[in-house]
């Protein structure tokens, strides 16, 4: 597999291609448009000639001698009848017309200045400031054309203007190629270098072309179509169109045709090579297949997201891949992914046959690819590839020994690497065990979900198998979920307990009591089995039962979403809830602390079994929620009402105050504008002191008020929405205005400021709503779902900048940061040199580290 | 207004040294790179105008940081 590297690019030098090179690689000229004989066999000298590659199969090359994909082709080259300006150096050509005087061929300036350029570029090319270098010699080229009159003989200058796309004219009067061509010889080596140019790689007259080189047959292959008619490629075609008119002009020129017919012909040749070249410039028509559609040239197959390097270069199709929708398993651990059995028995592992596993080898290929678990494939020692057929079967099986390979399907256990695009931090491809589960979907623990970014309406999934040991390895140990709990952004823990996991925590150690062997149970269900189980006293409190998952000599000091203090003493839980704050994704204090006193398996074998707890709890205990929940008391009800009433009546009086033009301006705003941030402050305020009731009202017990204040999901301002106040509604932070006709619904007076004109919702959802509130309530609506369909494609193409600019750039093993020129970027990653996601918060805690190593 | 205002006065303008040809050299072989591997600042940037610079000369930079109290950085001075 591997070979031996024998040679090293030092170096690559861009240039021009000369008419000699051209010459020079060719091996075959091309003279006839013709592409087969009758029997169907490339002519000689014709565009499919097989001295510049082969693309039948069991035909040879002329040249190389090799078949069908051996040969890499060679170029062949046509002469030009008359020369033509190449499309895609028009602007040289034009620079080099314009710098250079038109009697003698010389640049327009006088040796002194030049002299002075030259030092300033050669300045800027050793400092590498390329960039400095290009602007320059552009700015030096655009100042030569002020000079009226060259320094060296004295003519005046001509002015040189273009008729786009490919016309060139002096003082209005046409220059042909022919001039072109014999202007540019002219020009000497000196004057080349002063413009920015290596006269022995690129001379300007290579500019026009006498010579065009033709492509190697093998890089536009024709396609056979069912019908056996051959279909050719663009390249092809656009070649031959070339030949075709190139023939035409040679014999009309021979034949001393008129020059009104010569000069058609040369400008349509002009086209075609145009077209070759480029089939998309300004102002040339574009050419077209017979249907219509337009042709893929040289320029088009390289260009933007579906040319050769956005779409084969820098994106490639891979096999051992499988890609399906992805669906939800809470049972399954972290590092798990379920794949169901028709993906298992496509994928494969190359299995080398050893003395040890040579009969276990043996019954998979004895079951072959129809049946799980077996093997698609089987590789003799030759390297030889034998695929598992039931005449091959019993055959195989006789042969197989020690050296051979068993191309198996993969089990239960096997290491794969689960992606998900867009693949924007390193977390978004992971590495996970394989479990085969019945069903057409991926399963994933939806603990981690966050990582990906995933969701299950409809999201789907990437899986890889890694082919070698070596590759196993490095995903097992670098891309271990275990191993990206903690995120390199900030440090926080990516991975925790979400939603019911942590309402069944909070639940647990809240109030919970069980009998020993209820609690025994629980923790068996959530599959525990600990020593620690066995000082289980008649009753057991959720605390003890949240205790046993924690190590014997761990202790901690933390607090709890609220605010309230949690101790953990050796291993016990004393004191305080489990919330969000402890165990959620990006707050887990608890996890980071037992992630960063243990190690990764402890960590997140901890998450996992938290996880199973919370889940298991709210199970058992029963979990739901009702219309009953946004229930308020009458007292507070009415406390409410009479708070909107109020909060109506304060933003109505200071409208009143602005009508009666008493109202004093804030600083830096208008009258008008302090109209509108009063009124905004009243009604926000009155929504967040509803909310304030609602919550002093509601009873603690009540699921929804749980999900809140364990911070499962939603909070409390959405329980006051529901049960009170949806609340003023906002589009691009102001209230709702009508733009242009002073009202934003007609059933409003015109410029009428009042609450409910413009977005003041008063009532909750469960009360209803009135029509036009309902209607500020989808205004608002839309313009949040607007403006994430705006935004997404938007910063998507941010990043791919940013990440493109960025993507060489690493950190060395002496701390500096660094480019793929070794120049420095950093003389210390993050000026400070720290690893964020070992860090405490972005800071080293010395004191901490301090008091652990002393506690010790 | 007849004071010149003296941006190096400024909070958000860091500490700017000359290093001498020895200690230029140090840093140098300290990261084990050369004039054209490091990060530049132009000749006529205002924060090193009372340092009267050369072409080539190394300047480095002394900023607070939040997180390691004090980090040092080096620029060349380059044309421009």
């Amino acid at each position: 597999m591997t070979e031996n590297i024998t040679k090293k690019v030092k170096s690559i030098q861009f240039s021009m291609l000369s008419p000699n090179s051209v010459k020079r690689m060719s091996v075959a000229k091309v003279v006839t448009p013709e592409l087969y004989d009758r029997e169907g066999y490339p002519v000689d000298g014709g565009l499919m000639d097989i001295r510049m590659g082969v693309i039948d199969p069991g035909l040879r090359c002329k040249t190389c001698g090799q078949r069908l994909k051996e040969c890499p082709g060679h170029f062949g080259y046509m002469d030009l009848a008359r020369p033509i300006l190449h499309i895609k150096y028009l602007d040289t050509i034009l620079r080099y017309l314009r710098s250079t005087c038109m009697d003698c061929g010389r640049i327009l300036v006088e040796g002194e200045k030049v002299k002075k350029h030259l030092d300033n570029v050669q300045k800027a090319e050793q400092e590498k400031r390329y960039k400095v270098k290009k602007n320059l010699i552009n700015a030096f080229a655009n100042s030569i054309k002020l000079i009226k009159k060259c320094p060296h003989c004295q003519a005046k200058k001509k002015k040189i203007t273009i008729e786009k796309p490919s016309t060139i004219l002096e003082d209005g009067k046409r220059l042909t190629p022919i001039q072109i061509k014999a202007r540019l010889e002219k020009i000497n080596d000196e004057d080349i270098i002063t413009l920015g140019n290596d006269p022995k790689n690129s001379r300007p007259e290579w500019t026009v072309l006498d010579i065009l080189a033709v492509p190697p047959v093998t890089i536009r292959p024709s396609i056979t179509l069912q019908n056996g008619e051959r279909s050719e490629d663009d390249l092809t075609h656009k070649l031959s169109d070339i030949v075709r008119i190139n023939q035409r002009l040679f014999e009309n020129i021979n034949a001393g045709a008129p020059e009104i017919i010569i000069e058609d012909l040369w400008d349509l040749l002009q086209y075609h090579v145009t077209t070759f070249f480029d089939n998309s410039v300004a102002q040339v028509p574009v050419a077209r297949h017979r249907s219509g559609q337009p042709l893929k040239t040289l320029h088009e197959r390289i260009k933007s997201k579906e040319g050769r390097f956005r779409h084969n270069l820098a994106g490639k199709r891979v096999n051992f891949s499988a890609r399906t929708v992805i669906s939800a398993d809470p049972k399954i651990k972290f590092n798990e992914v379920g794949v169901p059995k028709i993906i298992a028995m496509e994928l494969t592992i190359p299995e080398k046959v050893t003395e040890w596993n040579i009969d276990w080898l043996k019954s998979l290929v004895k079951k072959g690819p129809k049946n799980y678990p077996g093997a698609n494939y089987v590789i003799r020692p030759d390297g030889r590839k034998k695929s598992i057929t039931e005449e091959t079967q019993e055959i195989l099986i006789e042969e197989l020994q020690p050296g051979y390979i068993v191309e198996r399907h993969i089990v239960n256990g096997d290491i794969s690497i689960f992606n998900r695009q867009p693949s924007l931090h390193r977390m978004s491809i992971m590495c996970h065990k394989i479990l085969i589960l019945p069903g057409r979907s991926f399963r994933l623990n939806p603990a981690v979900c966050t990582p990906y970014g995933a969701d299950f309406d409809g999201d789907e999934m990437n899986l890889h198998i890694p082919q070698t040991e070596e590759a196993r390895a490095e995903a097992e140990i670098l891309m271990s979920v275990e191993n990206h709990i903690i995120s390199p952004k900030n440090g926080l823990n990516i991975i925790g307990s979400i939603e019911d996991a942590i309402s069944g925590l909070y639940l647990l150690t809240k109030k919970m009591k069980f009998s020993k062997g209820d609690a025994t149970e629980l923790l068996f269900n959530a599959s525990v089995i600990d020593e620690k189980m066995k000082n289980f006293k008649k009753e057991v409190t959720g605390k003890e039962v949240f205790s046993v998952l924690l190590p014997n000599d761990f202790s901690f000091v933390g607090n709890s979403k609220n605010g309230d203090d949690v101790v953990i003493k050796k291993g016990q839980l004393i004191e305080g809830v489990i919330d969000k704050a402890l165990v959620g994704e990006d707050n887990g204090q608890l996890i980071r602390e037992i992630y960063s006193k243990y190690d990764e398996k402890i960590g997140i074998e901890f998450l996992a079994r938290i996880f199973k707890l919370g889940i298991e709890t709210l199970l058992r205990s029963g979990f739901t929620i009702g219309i009953s929940d946004s229930d308020v008391p009458e007292k507070i009800n009415k406390k409410n009402q009479d708070l909107i009433k109020k909060a109506k009546q304060d933003a109505n009086n200071v409208i009143k105050q602005y009508e009666l033009g008493k109202l004093e301006s804030l600083p830096g705003n208008s009258i008008e504008e302090t109209l509108e941030i009063r009124i905004t402050e009243i009604l926000n305020k009155v929504r967040n002191d509803v909310s304030k009731q609602v919550s002093d009202s509601v009873n603690e017990d009540n699921p929804t008020i749980i999900m809140a204040s364990s911070g499962a999901k939603g909070n409390l301002l959405n329980v006051a929405m529901m049960s009170s106040c949806v609340g003023q509604q906002a589009i691009r932070g102001k209230r709702v205005q009508g733009n242009y006709s002073g009202r934003a619904l007609s059933l409003f007076k015109k410029n009428d400021p009042s609450p409910e004109a413009h977005g003041f919702i008063e009532k909750g959802y469960k009360q209803g709503l009135k029509p036009y509130e309902y209607f500020f309530g989808a205004m608002t609506g839309r313009d949040a779902l607007m403006d994430v369909a705006l935004r997404t494609p938007k910063s998507g193409y941010l990043y791919r900048r940013l990440s493109n600019a960025l993507q060489d750039i690493r950190i060395e093993y002496d701390s500096t940061v660094r480019d793929a020129e070794k120049s420095i970027i950093q003389f210390k990653y993050g000026e400070d040199g720290i690893d964020i996601s070992r860090s405490d918060g972005g800071k080293i805690n010395v004191k901490k580290i301090i008091k652990q190593i002393k506690g010790k | 207004m007849t004071k010149e205002f003296d941006i190096k006065k400024h909070s958000l303008v860091p500490t700017h040294t000359k290093l001498t040809e020895e200690e230029a050299k140090k840093v140098l072989d300290e990261f084990n790179i050369t004039k054209d591997e490091i990060p530049k600042i132009l000749l006529s940037d205002a924060a090193i105008k009372d340092l009267t610079p050369e072409y080539g000369d190394v300047i480095k930079i002394s900023r607070p940081s939040p997180t390691n109290t004090k980090t040092t950085f080096y620029r060349v001075v380059v044309n421009g």
